[in-house]
């Protein structure tokens, strides 16, 4: 196994972003799905069950925002790896033929395992997906959340979804958005699980590390 | 609103009105009117060193016309306003108001009625008020709604187009409401879709709160013009804030505390609707704090939640009305989001699992295949 070298792809804005990512989705979909559908847990009513749940899905949510806001800046700013042409692998040549060797890996058309040193072409579009989701999320979150200050800042920023959404269509989109993230999710884990063991790329670990195991050359 | 003086024949929009004669005969106080004064000055949420300017315009107003125009409604707007338990200063108020033509209400009747109609329109030309009640059908030319041989948009091009501002009442002349609900078969619209060009300002409500047009009317009456309005055409001091904000059953829902069925002890304790699809958090209305039926009550301090009956499209994007969310689209109308939400994070879960079911069998093939690589 001379033929492999430990090469850093992950920088430290990038592994940051995705923690943060990962636990305030957990936060805001435990917070969330308890805001849609609470429970009886008050017995009186100087408590304040659903106003402590309310503030932690309110402050997970700017933390959210403010690590989607950061990585798409490093978007523009970090490394190949971290670029947003990651993210659109089908604008290049290259990209696309990526594209169709995961997909017929993926699909058991070949055995054939590609190793990318990046994202994968087809994870690439995913992410791609997601982290427009993640802004569907970030304004429809904010839209609501700015009804309780009418206009105010955030109030008039975000009223012109109002255009595309009735007010109940906002909270169905901000529901049916969090499942599709959270199947994602399962998505996610199982395939970076699968890649490290066909690729050997050490990627489950890299997103701690920052380092990807690649062949030289 | 009905009772006309003789005296009063012949009046134009410049005539002085003498209200406090008139509040004098009808046995109103001049404490009771400054009271009225005082309950108007907290509706519009304006200073209290309003209440003596608005008592004084009052006192000096003119008077201006009005024509009530009813399209495809249910006259509940109507009735909400003719239905006061007592004679009050807000209905004298309203009296002052020269109510030229009201199918409802007028006593003329036929080409009498009309006349009437013609002739503000005509004499009065951007001077008077137009209130319009119920929603304008568009389809096929507008036949679906006609009143003495005119279709509701055509009368509505005239009378809003040529009135110094058209007040719509309730949710059908803000939004097309219920007529407008899918599939619309009239294409029903509300008046600012309907004659664009017209100065409208919309007072939604299923039906309207009448004090709400009272303080539309006093706030006229002492500026001179119609008071600051949301992006959706609504006066900001009636649909400024959202039920959910103003509602007497917040702490409830703050603390947990929820009503999770009919006539269960939260329910009977008084706790919050937000289970039973109260739609508190979504609509824009004043109903927690100006109340209904002489301020006795309001539906959510009744037991049953809001409807959502002050925003556009409500009977179609509130309903279900006893749940959070709508529909999904295209799903069973048992299907919630959330259930169809958890089917598909299953459904991943399990193709994924299938998927890694393969991937492990192909294992030690795919390491040969390396190998030859």
């Amino acid at each position: 196994m001379e033929n492999i070298s430990e090469k850093y792809v992950w920088e430290v804005p990038v592994r940051v972003t995705h923690w943060v990512n990962f636990f305030a989705i957990l936060t805001l979909a435990a917070t969330g799905l308890f805001i849609g559908s609470p429970r009886n847990l008050a017995h009186e009513t100087s408590q304040y069950v659903m106003g402590w749940v309310r503030f932690v899905h309110f402050v997970a949510g700017y933390a959210f925002a403010i690590s989607v806001i950061s990585r798409i800046y490093w978007m523009f700013r970090g490394n190949r790896y971290a670029s947003w042409r990651e993210f659109f692998p089908f604008l290049t040549a290259e990209g696309r033929r990526n594209m169709f060797a995961i997909f017929k890996y993926y699909t058991f058309l070949t055995r054939k395992v590609p190793h990318p040193v990046g994202h994968n072409a087809l994870a690439g579009i995913a992410y791609m997906v997601v982290f427009f989701f993640y802004l569907v999320m970030i304004f429809t979150g904010f839209a609501l959340y700015a009804e309780y200050a009418p206009r105010t800042v955030m109030h008039v920023a975000t009223g012109w979804l109002f255009i595309f959404f009735s007010n109940q269509g906002l909270r169905l989109t901000h529901h049916l958005v969090m499942w599709f993230l959270l199947a994602f999710a399962i998505h996610h884990v199982y395939s970076a699980w699968l890649m490290d063991i066909k690729e050997k790329g050490r990627v489950m670990s890299s997103i701690f590390s920052g380092y990807k195991v690649v062949k030289r050359g | 609103m009905g009772k006309k003086n003789d005296e009063e024949k012949g009046r134009s929009v410049e005539q002085y009105l003498d209200l406090p004669r008139i509040l004098e005969e009808r046995g109103v106080s001049r404490r009771d009117f400054m009271k009225f004064c005082t309950a108007m000055s907290a509706a519009l949420a304006l200073p209290v060193t309003f209440i003596p300017k608005i008592a004084q315009a009052l006192d000096e107003v003119k008077r201006p016309t009005l024509v009530w125009l009813e399209f495809q409604d249910c006259a509940g707007n109507t009735e909400s306003l003719l239905r006061a338990a007592n004679p009050t200063v807000a209905e004298i108020v309203l009296d002052v108001l020269s109510v030229d033509y009201h199918e409802t209400i007028m006593a003329a009747a036929g080409h009498q009625a009309e006349g009437a109609l013609a002739q503000v329109v005509k004499e009065q030309k951007g001077k008077y008020i137009a209130v319009v009640e119920g929603s304008i059908p568009m389809k096929d030319g507008g036949i679906y709604c006609c009143v003495a041989g005119r279709s509701a948009v055509d009368t509505a091009r005239e009378v809003c187009g040529s009135a110094l501002a058209t007040v719509a009442v309730g949710t059908c002349a803000a939004y097309g409401g219920i007529p407008a609900a899918a599939p619309n078969p009239t294409g029903a619209v509300g008046v600012k879709d309907a004659v664009p060009s017209a100065t409208v300002i919309n007072l939604p409500g299923c039906p309207l709160n009448a004090d709400n047009l009272t303080a539309t009317i006093v706030h006229f009456l002492v500026f001179g013009k119609l008071p600051a309005t949301d992006s959706l055409g609504r006066p900001l001091f009636a649909y400024g804030k959202r039920i959910h904000d103003n509602c007497e059953r917040r702490p409830h829902f703050d603390a947990g505390q929820y009503v999770e069925q009919w006539g269960d002890a939260a329910h009977r304790k008084g706790h919050c609707l937000y289970k039973m699809g109260c739609k508190g958090p979504e609509t824009w209305h004043n109903c927690p704090v100006q109340r209904w039926n002489e301020k006795t009550s309001w539906p959510v301090g009744a037991g049953h939640g809001c409807a959502g009956c002050s925003e556009p499209r409500f009977w179609d994007t509130m309903t279900p009305l006893y749940r959070r969310l709508p529909h999904v689209p295209g799903f069973g109308i048992e299907s919630t989001a959330d259930k169809i939400g958890a089917g598909l994070a299953v459904a991943t879960a399990v193709a994924f699992g299938a998927h890694g079911v393969i991937s492990a069998f192909r294992h030690k093939d795919d390491s040969a295949d390396a190998k030859e690589d």
